[in-house]
């Protein structure tokens, strides 16, 4: 681990410059995608992935080089052009960053269990080929596809100021999905794949519970292929953690980054219904609604010890009994508007610079059992597990669909039904929370596609939230 | 010497170290991709953030006795240092091999094709363009980002195989904000950067912002004549392009096209899209080492042909014609209409002129009924004129509807769209599209 390091230090300490602060960022990154489809084991498809990002500031204006040539002449070459694109481009500049401060910690972080071995590539397609073989024979079961992928990232950060950060860290996503087709409709049902992402090791697939979920998914997609439409109309919505996630993520992590509000993303990812002056005032949500930027959950996907650019990444409150506190900005950001924020400046590799991404964001469980949740619903609807979202780009006006629908009337779970969609306004939405779900109900989930930037970038993050009610939402089903 | 030269001499090498280090009856597929890009982000019209990328790596697939396992490798640039690499990646693949089963879909083209494509059109100076952005800015609320330089992609196999593909290109991808919070967004993309037709772009988009300047008009959900910019239409059919043509996801009931294909729906007569590969800007050839074919994916609102890539073709008894490994179009030629453009709001009397859509996805994917977002640039039209922008609007329809009952017109003048995407790599993918005139749009929210 971290063999690299010496050498990589020494030809840090003989890059020569005259910015008056730079820093390198050397991420090595390798891993691997086993799949089995039908029976048939997918050829594996592995990589391995080196470079780095030399980042200098020169009268206070910043500009980066990222290089794949790690030699000594390699980051001296990316280090001058970067160092001159600041140079020529300061008359343009939008930032003055002199008296932005820097970083000089010096810290390790690790995923949990990374000393364990993750099981090998044999042990692992014969798992797959188990759970694939696990999918009953019935001609109504078209595709099927069990999977795991794994990442591991090492990653250094040195700066001129003393800075020096590394990681290592393992990322695991198993997952298994079954397709059922009628002739006519064909229902999906899935299980982990990109709504499951943890660090760890094999303690992920058991958590993910991947090892006999074939029968059960298969039996998920034949029920939804027979059952009736999401009747439309308004019901109290009960949504599961694999749909709170997304929830989350979009209604709630992407308005609340700060790079967004500051205008940044406005020609890609979008800007924010949420103004700077907001924070500190707004009500976001009902007083059930505490939303935490939390990267101490070990497992957790976007947990780390240090953001992309040093700074120190602690627990905060983003919304406390629905009030909306501080956003998510990391330390550029925080400095541009004035603002707290939390340690959340991040890059999805070597070849790309860091920008306000959400990591790990989640909602504080609550105090109600999945019985007591169903129990308190008259006319309603359990969602769970996202196959689809869209949303403006002022991150307001949303429709999210499910995989699973499955009505709730007079306090009990009655029939499933298929094509389960809902929509709603966030600045309202979150006001209509009525019920926030234990610990019990709680799950650590995280995705690694994270779409945003200019450069593109798609990047992990983790998102833990128990079960939730939402009063009076606008369901339908589909054309089917 | 040049750095498509020093780049494609560096893959030769490679190739041939990898053709001497195989052993019978082992074989071999090395894709290669690589770009120096300079990357400017604009926010109020000054530069936010800058940089360059430099990037190589290779894509080596190992091959024997019916086994085959795929290693990417970034590349150092050091010739060494990479055989090296490609030596150490070599030895992993041979040891992971005989771990695995024979694959039933293992299909490799065995022809020795030859291909090359190079062109060095050279571009500006990032300094100067950021100046030219500036300028013409001034005073304006500019949000945007240009990414420039060189894209190579090769290929080579053990059979003889060798294609090469290199080409300079610039895309400068903006928006120019109104003070309420309205926008245009418009490109300048190509080979060669011309000072002229950037300022007859930018002048342009000025243009449709003065429009941006009138009162809101906030519409209630129901249903609306509209016209869809090729921009808003390339939305559609962007998504529609995950996996709709892709003949394994029709083959598994997993295609938003797959009522077409089983010919129980259509689109209208007017719809005829081919995937054009000759005389686009993507390679001429796949990452698994086929050439790739013009197809014909719609005729005249019906099924045509699929994307078949090299395990379909073997798992479904169809011919691999180049597809790469996701299935997806990336240079789409759809056919004109004859609605001219100075008919446009004239033939769409009152209702919606959409420039943009954005953030589209499925709320029934198997019936190809898709939602999405208004964005840019959306106005009111009354009468053939335009009244006001509209406050964003969630649509939800079916593409059956969109494009087949209620397709009106499509217009005779086309705009050929390039990609702007940066995931992982910069994008070679594009689209000529006509605009969409249709009688019915469905606004939910």
């Amino acid at each position: 681990m971290f063999d690299f390091h010496p050498q990589l230090k020494q030809r840090f300490a003989a890059l020569r410059t005259g910015a008056e602060f730079f820093s390198l960022r050397y991420v090595r990154e390798s891993g691997q995608y086993l799949s089995v489809r039908k029976n048939v084991a997918e050829p594996p498809s592995l990589s391995r992935d080196e470079g780095a990002m030399l980042t200098v500031r020169v009268n206070g204006v910043e500009a980066y080089a990222a290089t794949n040539d790690l030699s000594q002449q390699g980051l001296q070459a990316a280090l001058e052009r970067a160092e001159q694109q600041a140079r020529r481009l300061k008359p343009h500049a939008l930032l003055d960053l002199r008296d932005q401060p820097v970083s000089s910690d010096r810290a390790d972080y690790f995923s949990p269990n990374l000393e364990q071995p993750f099981p090998s590539l044999s042990e692992c397609f014969e798992l797959l080929g188990a759970e694939s073989a696990s999918v009953p024979k019935d001609e109504r079961l078209v595709n099927w596809e069990a999977s795991i992928a794994i990442t591991h990232v090492e990653q250094i950060y040195l700066s001129s100021a003393g800075a020096e950060l590394r990681q290592a860290q393992r990322f695991v996503y198993p997952g298994l999905d079954v397709t059922a087709y009628d002739g006519n409709d064909s229902q999906t049902r899935s299980l982990g794949r990109e709504n499951f992402g943890q660090q760890g090791g094999a303690d992920v697939i058991s958590r993910c519970g991947l090892v006999g979920a074939g029968p059960k998914v298969a039996d998920q997609a034949l029920q939804l292929l027979l059952a009736p439409n999401t009747p439309q109309g308004p019901r109290d919505l009960l949504l599961m953690p694999d749909q709170m996630m997304l929830q989350i993520h979009e209604s709630i992590g992407h308005p609340l980054e700060l790079d967004r509000i500051l205008g940044d993303e406005r020609n890609y990812a979008g800007t924010s219904f949420v103004k700077t002056s907001d924070f500190g005032s707004l009500q976001y949500g009902s007083k059930l609604l505490n939303v935490t930027f939390d990267p101490d959950i070990p497992e957790e996907l976007a947990s780390y010890g240090h953001d992309d650019d040093g700074t120190k990444a602690s627990k905060q409150f983003l919304i406390r009994e629905g009030l909306l506190l501080r956003p998510l900005g990391g330390a550029l950001s925080q400095f541009r508007a004035g603002l707290d924020g939390v340690a959340n400046s991040r890059a999805c590799g070597w070849n790309r610079p860091p920008i306000d991404r959400m990591a790990n964001l989640n909602i504080e469980p609550g105090d109600q059992s999945l019985t007591q949740l169903i129990s308190g619903i008259e006319h309603g609807i359990l969602m769970s597990t996202n196959r689809s979202w869209s949303i403006d780009d002022a991150r307001n006006k949303f429709q999210f669909g499910c995989e699973w629908g499955q009505l709730i009337e007079n306090g009990e779970l009655k029939g499933v039904v298929k094509n389960p969609n809902y929509r709603g306004i966030s600045a309202h939405f979150w006001k209509s929370l009525r019920a926030v779900g234990n610990a019990g109900t709680r799950m650590v989930l995280g995705t690694p596609n994270c779409g945003k930037g200019e450069p593109n970038q798609v990047i992990r993050v983790g998102h833990a939230s128990p079960a939730c009610v939402f009063s009076n939402v606008d369901v339908f089903g589909g054309d089917a | 010497m040049s750095i498509s030269k020093s780049q494609s001499d560096a893959f030769k090498v490679m190739v041939n170290w990898l053709r001497d280090s195989v052993r019978e009856p082992e074989q071999f597929t090395l894709s290669y991709a690589a770009e120096s890009s300079a990357f400017v982000r604009f926010n109020h019209a000054k530069v936010r953030q800058a940089g360059q990328v430099q990037q190589a790596d290779v894509g080596l697939k190992l091959i024997n006795d019916g086994r085959h396992a795929d290693l990417h490798i970034t590349l150092s640039g050091d010739q060494e240092a990479d055989l090296q690499r490609l030596a150490e990646g070599l030895q992993q693949l041979r040891e992971t091999l005989p771990l695995l089963p024979q694959d039933p879909y293992l299909l490799l083209n065995h022809n020795g094709w030859q291909s090359n494509n190079v062109q060095a059109h050279p571009l500006p100076d990032t300094e100067q363009v950021v100046e030219e952005i500036c300028t013409a800015a001034e005073g304006l609320d500019l949000v945007g980002f240009y990414a420039a330089g060189p894209i190579s992609r090769g290929f080579a196999s053990s059979s003889g195989a060798f294609g090469w593909h290199q080409a300079n290109s610039f895309n400068f991808d903006f928006s120019l904000f109104h003070e309420n919070g309205e926008a245009v967004k418009a490109s300048y993309a190509g080979h060669e950067w011309s000072s002229e037709g950037f300022t007859r772009r930018f002048q342009q988009a000025r243009e449709q912002l003065a429009f941006l300047g009138r009162p809101l008009r906030t519409l209630a959900p129901g249903q609306y004549r509209a016209y869809l910019a090729p921009a808003a239409l390339e939305e559609i059919m962007g998504m529609l392009s995950w996996g709709g043509f892709s003949a394994q996801s029709i083959a598994s009931k997993s295609s938003p096209l797959q009522k077409l294909y089983v010919g129980d729906q259509a689109f209208s007569p007017l719809v005829s899209l081919d995937e054009q590969v000759s005389g686009s800007l993507s390679p001429a050839f796949s990452g698994e080492g086929y050439p790739r074919s013009d197809l014909r994916l719609i005729v005249e609102g019906k099924a045509g042909d699929q994307l078949v890539g090299s395990r379909s073709a073997a798992e479904y008894g169809l011919t691999a014609n180049g597809a790469g490994g996701g299935e997806m179009p990336s240079a789409l030629n759809m056919a004109a209409g004859d609605l001219s453009q100075a008919e446009i709001l004239k033939q769409l009397g009152t209702g919606l002129y959409i420039s943009n859509l954005w953030y589209l996805n499925y709320s029934d994917q198997p019936a190809a009924r898709l939602t999405g977002m208004t964005r840019f640039a959306t106005f009111w039209v009354e009468n053939g004129e335009i009244q006001a922008p509209v406050s964003t609007m969630r649509f939800d329809d079916s593409a059956y509807s969109l494009l087949g009952s209620q397709l009106e017109a499509l217009t005779a003048e086309r705009e050929l769209l390039l990609s702007a995407s940066t995931y992982s790599q910069r994008n070679t993918s594009s689209a000529l599209l006509p605009g969409a005139l249709v009688s019915r749009l469905t606004l939910t929210l």
